[in-house]
C-alpha cells in the first residue's frame, strides 16, 4: 500500500524548498517548524506582536494546506497510527522536548540546516535520524531484530 | 498619515502564511503527512521506502539555491536584515535533543510540520500528538529558564545572556 513514491517525492520537496527559500528571501527567516512553533511559547517574545504574527501566520498555513486542498475535493488527512494513545503522547512529548533542546527538527535541521551547510545541523539531522531508524528497528523487529 | 506601519506588519504576516502554505503543500504531496510513508523510511529492515530521501533531496537543493541568492542580497524583501542561525558548535543539547527528538521521532512517524498539517483533519491520535509536543516544548522552557536561572547564580554569570542563541530552525 505505501509504494515508493520518487516524484511526487521530489515534487513535494521543491515546493518545501522553495516555501525555505521565499520565507527567507521575504522576511530574513529559517523556515524551521520548531522554532516558528517554539518561538510563541516563549514568555520572552509574547509581548512582541509583529514577532508573534509571523509566526502564527506561517503556521496558519501549515493548517490551511489540507483545508484548501479539500476545497477541490481532497480528504482531510486524518492518518493510520498503529501506535497507541499513550505512546502516541509519549512520542508528542520527546519531539516536543527533543526538538527545542537541540534547537530543531526536520525542517530548520533537516532542510535549511543542510541547504546552509551547517556542520551543526549536518550532525543533528544524521543523530535523529539514526536514532529513529534505531527505534522503529527495536519497535518493529525487537531488539537484535 | 501614511499606511506604511500597517504595510510593515502586514507585508511579513501574509508572506509568512504563504510559505506555510507551500511547506504544507509540499508535505502533502510527498506523502509526508502519513506517518506509516515516513516509518517506512525509518524500517531500514523491513520493506524499505526510500521517499523519505527524495523529498529531502528537492527540498535541499530548491532551499540551498534559493538561500544562494537570499546571500547575494542586502536585506529580505520585507524586513531589515537577514537571521542567518549564527552558532557553529556542537554542544551537548544539540546531541540529547537530536537523540530525544529521533526516538518520538520513531515512535509516532511525525515530527512537528506534519503534525500541524495534519491537524486539520483532527483526528484523536494527532490531537495527542500535538497536545503532547507543546507540552514538551513548555516543558523545555521552564527547564531551560531553570538552567540560566542556576547559571546566572554563578559568579561568571556576566558573560552568558540569558537569551538563547538564535535558532537553527
Amino acid at each position: 500500500m505505501h509504494d515508493f513514491t520518487p516524484i511526487s517525492g521530489l515534487a513535494g520537496g521543491a515546493l518545501i524548498g522553495l516555501a525555505a527559500a521565499l520565507l527567507m528571501l521575504l522576511t530574513g527567516r529559517i523556515a524551521g517548524v520548531t522554532g516558528i512553533v517554539g518561538g510563541l511559547l516563549q514568555p520572552d517574545t509574547t509581548g512582541r506582536t509583529a514577532d508573534r504574527s509571523w509566526r502564527i501566520a506561517f503556521i496558519a498555513g501549515l493548517i490551511a494546506a489540507p483545508l484548501i486542498a479539500a476545497l477541490f475535493g481532497a480528504p482531510l488527512p486524518r492518518p493510520a497510527m498503529n501506535a497507541s494513545l499513550v505512546v502516541i503522547a509519549i512520542a508528542g512529548v520527546l519531539v516536543g522536548f527533543g526538538t527545542r533542546t537541540g534547537n530543531g527538527c526536520t525542517s530548520g535541521h533537516g532542510v535549511c540546516g543542510f541547504a546552509r551547510l551547517s556542520g551543526r545541523s549536518i550532525v543533528a539531522t544524521f543523530i535523529f535520524m539514526t536514532t529513529a531508524v534505531a527505534t522503529v528497528a527495536i519497535v518493529r523487529h525487537g531488539i537484535g531484530g | 498619515m501614511t499606511s506604511q506601519p500597517h504595510r510593515a506588519l502586514a507585508m511579513p504576516v501574509l508572506a509568512s502564511f504563504v510559505c506555510g502554505l507551500i511547506f504544507g503543500a509540499g508535505l502533502l504531496i510527498s506523502g509526508m503527512t502519513d506517518p506509516q510513508k515516513v516509518l517506512g523510511f525509518l524500517d531500514l529492515f523491513g520493506a524499505w521506502d526510500a521517499t523519505l530521501a527524495f523529498v529531502m533531496a528537492g527540498a535541499v537543493a530548491v532551499a540551498a539555491s534559493g538561500f544562494a541568492i537570499a546571500r547575494r542580497r542586502a536585506a529580505p524583501a520585507f524586513a531589515a536584515r537577514f537571521l542567518w542561525p549564527d552558532r557553529n558548535d556542537i554542544d551537548a543539547p544539540l546531541v540529547g535533543g537530536a537523540i530525544l527528538f529521533g526516538i518520538g521521532w520513531g515512535l509516532a512517524g511525525i515530527c512537528p510540520g506534519p503534525a500541524l498539517v495534519n491537524l486539520a483533519g483532527l483526528s484523536l491520535p494527532i490531537v495527542v500528538f500535538v497536545a503532547a509536543m507543546l507540552v514538551g516544548m513548555i516543558g523545555q522552557n521552564v527547564f531551560d529558564k531553570n538552567l540560566w536561572r542556576r547559571r546566572a547564580a554563578a559568579p561568571r554569570a556576566i558573560e552568558t545572556s540569558p537569551l538563547p542563541s538564535r535558532a537553527d530552525g
